[in-house]
């Protein structure tokens, strides 16, 4: 059977992934997609480590990601919000136009 | 067989991932996407997490990602043109520091004596990750409870009309 690295590593590279979409996107939903990719990574590792550390009797390691799963629902719920009133004050949802705050 | 199928998932992931974070049509992005999370499914199978599979498929698949199509589609206009990625210098001066970074993590976790305990096999987790939920991590249940209900109000705050 594949071993523990071989888990970390996939999870890794989602990992990467997901910061290079977040570092290079323009588009908020974009953004959010890579979010979502770096999450994944992190469950990925949690349930790998729950697994091999030797499935212990209350699975902590599943329910923690099963924590992350509800936190991204509520963080895209609300993300999808703040980029649906983004769009309706600036007509775009290109964050790096929203900079009216910018000193 | 197992070993097969493992290799196909962790392609399937990996190359989907590769396609939602450049692809420039954001909605092929999203269906790259979809990809990702039933690659990350099927190895959560793998690692013994059956419930956990499941309500990624659904969670994920079902919910957080019609919410992203939904959002895509809310905010583009058709016909426009549609600038999703940023200049050039900024796009190579990421992939260096997420290059360097993923040499560095790989490094750290290629040497990392990670604590292993024996490889046990169990039948099922779903009545084992209940009685968990309700007893030793009962307190963080009702978090995510109230967590989530606060997202649900503050989402239903920010996105309303506005009257008047």
């Amino acid at each position: 059977m594949a071993s523990l690295e071989s888990y970390l590593f996939i999870g890794l590279v989602l990992f990467c992934f997901g910061l290079y979409a977040v570092m290079t996107r323009r588009n908020g939903v974009a953004v959010l997609m890579g979010i979502e990719l770096i999450l994944n990574a992190a469950n990925l590792n949690l349930v790998a480590f729950n697994r091999f550390g030797g499935l212990s009797e209350q699975l902590p390691g599943q329910v923690f990601a099963l924590m992350v799963i509800v936190m991204a629902a509520c963080e895209a719920a609300v993300a999808l919000a703040i980029i649906i009133n983004l769009y309706k004050t600036f007509q775009t949802i290109h964050i790096d136009e929203a900079r009216e705050m910018r000193g | 067989m197992g070993e097969i199928t493992f290799i196909v998932l962790a392609a399937l992931v990996v190359v989907t991932a590769y396609f939602t974070v450049t692809s420039p049509n954001l909605v092929h992005a999203a269906v790259a996407l979809m990809g990702t999370l039933f690659g990350v499914a099927g190895l959560y199978v793998f690692l013994y997490a059956d419930f956990l599979a499941a309500t990624q498929v659904v969670i994920y698949v079902g919910g957080i990602l019609v919410l992203i199509i939904f959002g895509v589609m809310f905010t583009t206009q058709i016909g426009s043109q549609v600038m999703v990625k940023s200049s050039a210098p900024n796009r190579l001066a990421s992939a260096l520091a997420v290059l360097v970074l993923f040499v560095g993590l790989a490094n750290i976790m290629l040497q990392a004596p990670w604590h292993r305990g024996e490889l046990v096999a169990v039948e099922g987790t779903v009545k084992t990750l209940g009685t968990s939920l309700l007893t030793r991590y009962l307190l963080h249940f009702e978090v995510a409870g109230v967590l989530l209900l606060l997202s649900l109000l503050g989402a239903a705050y920010l996105a309303r009309r506005e009257h008047g």
